[in-house]
């Protein structure tokens, strides 16, 4: 915990961090790798830097990446009752509410379990491939970094393997249900993008994005 | 203290200052007009979950019926099979939730103009439970997606998705917008303006 009162203004502003959820200022000190500085007043955690973070979420972007794409398109569940036989992919899933005004609702669930991360990873990615390089931000960086973040409550990938689970005990008894290749790479997404959004110390990416020939973080 | 601080990158600025010159973000002291967007998302919200719950979210096709129930009667339906877990995570994730994100979101918008007994700490923890549990109503309508993608076997049984999924989605959406338009800074405000504990840390 590095949070140090500040009372005069004449501090300089380069020097000051500022509470996003609660307002409360800080003089800024940089915790060291592995601390956190955490607000005083809410608790929320203002700075969280890591050793080699760029690189593991790179790491873990790339993997997310083929993940997503890989399970949008191979079979996800099959469904077999009576010689009928069934199987979708999660693009058909998002697609069921076709017809309609129903199509408003396919778009947004594709959107929300495959487009939104997915353009979130491809940001991510965008924005850190440099800053890992130790070379100048990419154009735009700090505008794509930007639209990640407001993304961020709108990706639903996890939450729609759960109701995978709630949808197969719902028709569990009215056929056989078996699993394809995707389901299994979904599980393994989930598990990342929730890794990839732990490892993210969103202020060392706009320190390093604001001052390119720092360290990285 | 003359400054204002943007809440994306947390960035302090001469007061005054209109953009971020770091990441871009309009900078605002206080978001302006930040009660009057959430109470208008909330209403939103409000008017979509009530045709959510009347009118039927999956319509059952077997060989020789049609089944149409609402969020409510699948719940008590699959609990009348045994699945009393499935059952209880339906009924908290498409009943529980969205009602009690009604009662916090509004709890919080009043609590910021009248007097509660209640923490800022507590508060503030209200509100980022809110703003962490709301993504997960969307369960239903992946479960409804789900559902009416794989259950199509010709004549023997499909499913498919009824009215009510549209207006579930849509009151999702707009109270997830209501909390997002919810103005954390406002929880602390009240305290600072008593000249409470916040003093020793400004």
């Amino acid at each position: 915990m590095k949070d140090v009162v500040s009372s005069e203004l004449d501090v300089e502003l380069d020097g000051l961090i500022v509470c996003p959820t609660c307002d409360a200022t800080y003089r800024f000190e940089k915790p060291a790798n592995g601390e956190r500085a955490v607000c005083q007043r809410c608790h929320k955690v203002l700075i969280a830097p890591r050793r080699n973070a760029g690189l593991h979420i790179l790491a873990v972007a790339l993997a997310v990446f083929f993940l997503i794409i890989g399970a949008a398109f191979f079979p996800f569940l099959t469904i077999d009752a009576a010689g009928n036989r069934n199987a979708v992919s999660i693009l058909d899933a998002a697609l069921a509410f076709s017809g309609g005004p129903m199509i408003f609702l396919s778009l947004a669930t594709a959107a929300l379990i495959i487009f939104v991360p997915l353009a979130r990873v491809i940001l991510t990615m965008y924005v850190l491939v440099p800053v890992v390089l130790d070379r100048p931000p990419a154009r735009h960086a700090i505008r794509a970094f930007r639209l990640s973040e407001a993304m961020r409550p709108w990706s639903m990938a996890e939450i729609f393997a759960i109701g995978c689970a709630v949808a197969l005990v719902k028709v569990a008894d009215l056929a056989h249900v078996g699993f394809g290749p995707a389901f299994w790479m979904f599980g393994v997404l989930v598990v990342l993008v929730v890794a990839q959004d732990s490892f993210m110390c969103k202020w060392s990416v706009w320190n390093s994005l604001e001052h390119p020939k720092t360290k990285r973080s | 203290m003359g400054i204002v601080a943007c809440r994306r990158c947390t960035k302090a600025q001469p007061l005054g200052t209109q953009t971020c010159p770091r990441c871009g973000h309009v900078l605002q002291s206080r978001e302006p007009l930040s009660l009057q967007r959430v109470w208008a998302f909330w209403v939103l919200g409000l008017m979509c979950y009530i045709p959510a719950n009347i009118y039927p979210m999956l319509k059952t096709r077997t060989l020789f019926k049609v089944e149409e129930s609402t969020i409510i009667g699948g719940a008590v339906e699959i609990a009348h099979h045994g699945n009393f877990g499935i059952a209880a995570i339906i009924l908290i994730a498409s009943v529980v939730i969205p009602l009690g994100k009604f009662w916090a979101v509004a709890f919080l918008a009043i609590s910021v103009k009248q007097r509660y007994k209640v923490t800022n700490h507590r508060r503030q923890i209200l509100y980022e439970v809110v703003e962490y549990i709301g993504r997960w109503s969307m369960i239903d309508i992946f479960v409804v997606a789900i559902l009416s993608a794989l259950v199509q076997l010709k004549t023997l049984a499909s499913i498919n998705p009824g009215v009510a999924s549209i207006f579930f989605a849509l009151s999702v959406i707009f109270t997830m917008l209501s909390a997002q338009a919810f103005d954390s800074r406002l929880i602390w405000d009240a305290e600072a303006k008593d000249g409470g504990p916040a003093r020793d840390e400004r």
